[in-house]
């Protein structure tokens, strides 16, 4: 068996101190092998984002461990973390987090401005994957000037950009119509069976869980076996 | 992230919010302004002052007298003592001076370091005329080494045995010129009284017209030729003891530290002499005008300290403003160094556009104010301008705004770095 690319032990996270503490995740255990495409599906405020942000490691956890390639996160410096954010992470946020004022194409090479990729290569690239989401006549508007649909399509653009091993998206269609939705769909899949990148998505649309290779169910914090929602 | 990368993208923030970085600016604008003034105010009065000096005398040079001993002065009159020779001295009634006479010079000659003595001669002519016109009483100005501020005509030359002399300018209407160039090349009498009353003239040419000046009295300067015809004139009749007894003394030095000059101080003091240097005697003019720059530096300073906090306020609000912009930088891997350097720089950047602009507004209004003053109100003191700004000053007070704009935008970087990105993307 090949080593995961992701593996979680026994994660928690609590928020708040005191009587406000609120015990998020309650001991996540799981393993992600390379080029799989999983579902996490829970209901509202079941803590799947949460669960993300941590396996991406943009937070850390309460306790348990986190292992990324074989390497443990916490014997990370911060500039191999951050290396690790920028070029093995792609990860597209519940929200869109796009900086309205400038445009398509600056937002998209963000990643790669980070990095310290030259300007000329940074156009370059970001073309390139703004081509492959078919916004690449849109490059010069401005982000708040985009649809929500296109507006999705960006932060993927954006996520993709530094060519991720991995790519992380949270609701990827929660605020798109079926259609729109459906085309972000099947952008998604494609990088993954042809592109080989890694799919680590939240849902709690359950057709769409049904596409993907595995589904993890969470509810209140801890992973449960079967999708007894579905099922009922 | 690169370093320019960061410089340009820190430029581009502080133009997203332009009113608040506009008043930021402004504020440091003010102060800037004012510092530059301030130190355009000093080096313009320490140029006027160092010209006048250079007027007065040279900068290498001691004026020496002999130290008294014989009791605290002001202790009332003195016992007189027959071996020691004394002149009475100008000022309070009862007191005189010690005298130089050839030996005291050989002594002074002697001590290390000393190039040349002079005997000072006082010279007391009685009046000045130019042809058959009214005579004027005049003084002599006899400090060897001087620099004059000319109006118009040429510097006195010792080695000349032409009698030469230095008018100044408020001489030559009442002598009868028509202006400083007629003036110039003219011969004019002087008449002095010798030591048994009686009237001698002594005739000396115009070389220049001198300057109003600050500092140095409204004398004739004369050359050496015509210095030792006056003296000679007046000396008169008189005893020879007389005309080998001086008051003081001019000593010359090779051009040294400070260090060296106050060796030679103290060893001239030991062999019984006192020295003074030109700094000496105009220092305390310096140190009073240098304390009021200091003062309205300080004013200025406090300016940019308040200016200080704007910069901080205008980061801070830029740092919570962006909050979530930030912590999606960090979610995309770029490190606190860079973040805080993001903002550092912003900072900078404020402070530099702000002390740029104040520093060429206050160069621009400072050059025409002391230009108009210079013309207007203070054109008694030729070569005096007021406000003069020299590179060097300039760009310290540029710098100076920018560290302190840097310093005060460390505390808003510092908060935009330690940021976690999960908890920032999370802010509303
Ligand atoms: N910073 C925080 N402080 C306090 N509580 C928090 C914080 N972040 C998350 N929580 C709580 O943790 C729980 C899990 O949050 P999380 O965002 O992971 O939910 P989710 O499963 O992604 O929900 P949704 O489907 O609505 O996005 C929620 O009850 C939420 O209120
Ligand atoms: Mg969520």
């Amino acid at each position: 068996m090949p080593v995961p690319i992701l593996t979680a032990r026994e994660l928690t996270k609590s928020y708040g101190r005191g009587p406000d503490r609120f015990d998020a995740l309650k001991g996540v255990s799981l393993d992600i092998q390379p080029g799989e495409s999983v579902a996490i599906v829970g209901k509202s405020g079941s803590g799947k984002s949460t669960l993300m942000h941590l396996l991406a490691l943009l937070d850390t956890p309460g306790s348990g461990t986190i292992t990324v390639d074989g390497t443990e996160a916490k014997s990370l410096n911060g500039r191999r973390l951050n290396g690790l954010r920028n070029a093995m992470f792609g990860f597209v946020f519940q929200q869109f987090f796009l900086n309205p004022a400038a445009s398509v194409l600056e937002n998209v090479v963000l990643p790669l401005k980070i990095a310290g990729v030259g300007a000329r290569e940074r156009r370059r690239r970001g073309m390139e994957v703004l081509e492959q989401l078919q916004l690449a006549d849109k490059a010069r508007n401005k982000a708040a000037n985009l649809s929500g649909g296109q507006k999705q399509r960006v932060v993927i653009a954006r996520a993709l950009v530094n060519k991720p091993q991995v790519l992380f998206a949270d609701e990827p269609t929660g605020n798109l119509d079926s259609a729109t939705g459906r085309i972000v769909e099947d952008i998604l899949f494609d990088l993954n069976q042809n592109h080989g990148i890694t799919l680590i998505v939240v849902t709690h649309d359950h057709d769409l869980a049904e596409r993907f290779q595995r589904r993890l169910y969470i509810r209140d914090g801890l992973l449960i076996t079967t999708d007894e929602e579905h099922a009922a | 992230m690169k370093p320019l990368e960061i410089l340009k993208t820190a430029i581009a923030n502080s133009f997203r919010s332009k009113l608040r970085t506009t008043l930021t600016v402004l504020a440091i604008f003010v102060g800037a302004f004012t510092l530059t003034i301030t130190n355009g105010l000093g080096t313009g009065i320490s140029n006027y002052i160092d010209t006048q000096l250079a007027a007065v005398g040279p900068g290498n040079a001691f004026t020496i007298s002999k130290t008294d001993t014989s009791g605290n002065p002001g202790s009332g009159p003195k016992k007189y003592d027959p071996t020691i020779k004394r002149v009475a001295a100008g000022g309070r009634p009862g007191s005189s001076q010690l005298t130089l006479d050839q030996s005291d010079l050989d002594k002074i000659g002697a001590i290390a370091g000393i190039t040349g003595v002079t005997p000072v001669t006082r010279i007391n002519p009685d009046y000045v005329q130019w042809s058959t016109h009214d005579k004027y009483q005049l003084s002599v100005s006899a400090l060897a080494g001087a620099q004059p501020q000319l109006a118009s005509g040429t510097n006195l030359d010792d080695t000349n045995s032409q009698a030469q002399l230095l008018l100044p300018v408020g001489y030559i209407v009442p002598l009868g010129f028509a202006d400083n160039s007629q003036a110039i090349g003219q011969d004019v009498t002087i008449g002095i009284t010798d030591a048994t009353g009686t009237m001698h003239t002594v005739a000396g040419r115009i070389a220049g017209v001198e300057q109003d000046s600050l500092l140095s009295s409204s004398g004739i300067a004369v050359n050496k030729s015509l210095s030792t015809a006056l003296t000679q004139a007046q000396a008169t009749g008189a005893p020879s003891t007389a005309a080998s007894a001086w008051t003081d003394a001019t000593a010359t030095f090779a051009t040294s530290s400070s260090a060296q000059v106050s060796e030679m101080k103290s060893n001239l003091s030991a062999a019984g002499y006192t020295a003074q240097t030109l700094d000496d005697r105009i220092g305390t003019v310096k140190t009073v005008i240098n304390g009021i720059i200091g003062v309205l530096d300080a004013f200025a300073v406090i300016a940019l300290l308040a200016a200080g906090f704007g910069i901080v306020n205008t980061l801070l609000m830029s740092v919570q403003e962006r909050t979530r912009e930030i912590g999606l930088m960090k979610a995309m891997g770029m490190g606190s160094g860079s973040v805080f350097a993001l903002f550092s720089t912003e900072a900078a950047f404020i402070g530099l556009l702000g002390s740029v602009i104040g520093s060429a507004a206050a160069i621009g209004v400072g050059t025409a104010v002391s230009g108009a003053l210079a013309r207007g109100p203070l054109s008694d003191l030729p070569g005096l301008h007021i406000l003069a700004f020299a590179p060097g000053p300039v760009g310290a007070v540029v710098l100076l705004v920018m560290i302190i704009a840097f310093i005060a935008g460390t505390l808003p970087a510092w908060r935009a770095a330690r940021q976690n990105p999960i908890d920032s993307l999370r802010y509303e």
